[in-house]
């Protein structure tokens, strides 16, 4: 019984993350209809930048701002410089261009940090809480993830129904021409959605890295436990992202605990196909007529 | 219009119909017929390849074999991504797939060495099949992602099962011994240059059969071939079954040709390497996959002399040819989408072009050009209209 705690403890913290992942995924999905492969890696390349910081002597709050700014500049260059000549090029043009990215970036931080894997300090203790006498799989820095993982989907969702910035992202992502004719500067506002799902990738980039073996490829499986999170929750919605990370969170870690670490990505990977049958336009999305 | 130009559309006083200039290679032409043609360039090929093999030494020839069965995995997967339009990361996996059946085939039975092939190429195709299935449902970034997922679901298996896949150290393979006189680097090159060849022939026929009008039709545009009467989901299904059989059989080479198959020859940068020399040689030509083997097999030879030249560490040289590889990935898919093929054949077109206009000028003096008569003077009723009839 205490294994299975523990087990779902693991999956809940596990699955914030991806959902803070995810949401990146979506908020660039939502603003530009791309999914962005290289998140995972501008996390990986943000949070080398924040090891190097702490490296030099650096406060760790102050490591931990200047990453998730770094994430933003990078996130909002990336869609100004790669993605923006796309436009209006089939599907596929820019998914080889994220992939393309990855593999610089990871290129870029394995030429100047090497491959072996380092550490990377946590916020708070990772010791596990003692509840009742029992020490569980649930720690400080747990609890740190998953206020963070909640405040940033708050923050999100006043972001996108509360302000006119918000209204003016959303309206741009729906109807990008009516937007545009109505004098909202969609350009800039594609760019902003990219920086923002630029900043809270480096956010996930930062509390996964004390938790896994922290190199330049750290976060590749991380990234497809996110997109399948994002699929499930129907690439659209936030709330779907937070839904999608926490049942692939817990389904990954259900299977890491009771079949066998190793396994996990086969568990993603069956979970994405039963959801793309079933459901392929996710949890959380309404269905959208194709035209013919 | 200019006088050149005249000169090449003259139209023939007997039928109406424009002249073409005559090639400059007279009338010898190349058989008409497909598969006959394909047939004749892979003979061709075959002969120029012997004397290449037999003049270089074995370490090259191991680099030969190499870029072969690169090319067979990248030749499936410029059909599945060039012709038919969906994408795949997931190309290291099958050839996963394929090395281990070889290798275990060797270790457990005796088989013919061609069936083993066959059975590699058999396996890889079947779960090809079984992920092409699932994929008809999904389209463009979907696909990408969840192939993606199989390449990173697949290697694991085999370490988990390790007393079945041989674990870490892997499972070994064994070259069929070489017929008398030859040395054992070449005779690998020429098994491998073999499949090559015949892949590229029966990939080429595939592709200019109904089943290649099919393929194009579905990337070009699903609702209209459907209502043409092309069964789609059947359609990409095929593709990704052809794909992945092809990626079985580059992967049962590269077990041949490393000696030993486990996990980590197949890690998630062969695909994303595969895809990348895809897109780079030209998504959806056979031929312009050479380039992309050959890029894939020299890049990282290439860059290891490079950084050795700057002092630059070993490890440090690794990842230069992965950064050379996905910046110039980058700037191709963004400046020129259809690769190093498709700019040679735009050359191609062009200097053919000058070169058949200045021979015109040189057939035709210039006085004696003059304007096509129009069409309107021939037939004067291009359109039938019933009514006035």
């Amino acid at each position: 019984m205490s294994l299975f705690i523990n087990i779902t403890l693991d999956g809940v913290t596990q699955g914030m993350i991806f959902a803070a992942l995810a949401l990146a995924l979506v908020l660039i999905f939502r603003a530009t209809r791309v999914i962005n492969f290289a998140q995972g890696a501008m996390a990986m390349l943000t949070t080398f930048i924040a090891s190097t910081l702490l490296d030099r002597g650096l406060n760790y709050w102050w490591a931990f701002v200047a990453a998730l700014a770094i994430g933003f500049v990078l996130g909002a260059l990336v869609q100004m410089v790669l993605i923006r000549p796309l436009e209006g090029k089939p599907d596929l043009n820019p998914v080889i261009v994220t992939i393309g990215l990855v593999i610089v970036l990871e290129g870029v931080a394995g030429a100047v940090y090497g491959n072996s894997s380092r550490g990377f300090p946590a916020a708070f203790s990772q010791s596990g809480l003692v509840v009742g006498g029992t020490r569980i799989a649930f720690s400080h820095f747990d609890v740190f993830i998953l206020v963070a993982v909640l405040l940033l989907m708050a923050a999100n969702l006043v972001l996108f129904r509360a302000t006119t910035l918000g209204l003016r992202m959303r309206a741009s992502a729906f109807a990008r021409e009516v937007s545009r004719l109505l004098g909202v500067r969609v350009g800039r506002l594609l760019t902003l959605g990219w920086g923002l799902a630029g900043l809270v990738g480096a956010l996930a980039g930062l509390l996964i890295a004390p938790t896994s073996a922290f190199g330049p490829y750290f976060m590749d499986l991380d990234l497809i436990y996110a997109f399948t999170a994002a699929v499930i929750g129907g690439l659209e919605s936030p709330v779907g992202a937070l839904v999608g990370g926490l049942v692939t969170g817990l389904c990954i870690s259900y299977v890491g605990g009771y079949l066998g670490s190793g396994l996990e990505p086969l568990g993603a990977l069956v979970l994405l196909m039963v959801t793309l049958m079933a459901r392929p336009q996710g949890i959380f999305s309404r269905p959208s007529a194709r035209v013919v | 219009m200019a006088p050149a130009d005249v000169a090449r559309y003259q139209v023939s006083p007997e039928t109406g119909k424009p002249l073409r200039p005559r090639p400059w290679w007279g009338r010898a032409r190349f058989p008409r017929q497909p598969l006959a043609r394909h047939l004749v360039l892979a003979l061709l090929g075959a002969v120029v390849l012997y004397f290449v093999t037999s003049a270089l030494s074995p370490y090259n020839n191991v680099l030969v074999g190499e870029i072969a069965l690169y090319l067979i995995a990248l030749a499936g997967l410029s059909l599945l991504t060039g012709t038919t339009g969906q994408i795949s990361l997931g190309q290291g996996a099958f050839m996963a797939v394929g090395a281990y059946t070889v290798a275990l085939l060797m270790t457990h039975t005796h088989m013919n060495f061609v069936l083993e092939l066959l059975a590699a190429i058999g396996a890889a195709a079947t779960l090809g099949l079984l992920v092409g299935i699932s994929a008809t449902r999904l389209k463009g970034p979907y696909l990408a992602g969840a192939t993606l997922l199989l390449a990173l679901a697949l290697p694991p298996i085999a370490d988990k099962w390790s007393t079945t896949f041989g674990g870490d150290q892997g499972l070994t393979t064994i070259v069929p011994t070489a017929p008398g006189g030859i040395n054992p680097e070449e005779w690998l090159a020429w098994i491998e240059l073999a499949g090559a060849l015949i892949t590229l022939v029966l990939l080429a026929n595939l592709l200019t059969s109904r089943f290649g009008r099919s393929f194009r039709a579905v990337r070009d545009n699903e609702v209209a071939a459907s209502l043409s009467g092309v069964h789609v989901a059947r359609t990409k299904v095929t593709a990704f079954a052809v794909s992945a059989g092809c990626a079985g059989l580059a992967g049962a080479f590269l077990g041949l040709s490393t000696g030993v198959v486990s996990t980590g020859e197949f890690p998630l940068t062969l695909s994303i390497e595969l895809l990348a020399a895809m897109v780079l040689a030209g998504a959806g030509s056979l031929f312009g996959m050479w380039w992309g083997a050959i890029l894939l097999v020299y890049v990282p030879q290439w860059s290891t002399s490079v950084s050795g030249d700057f002092g630059l560490g070993a490890g440090t040289s690794a990842y230069l040819a992965t950064i050379i590889f996905g910046v110039v990935l980058i700037v191709v898919m963004i400046a020129a989408p259809s690769g190093i093929q498709g700019g040679l054949r735009w050359l191609w077109e062009h200097v053919s072009k000058q070169w058949s206009i200045s021979r015109d000028e040189r057939a035709a003096p210039r006085h004696a050009t003059h304007f096509p008569p129009s069409a309107a003077d021939h037939q004067p009723n291009l359109v039938h209209d019933p009514l006035n009839e």
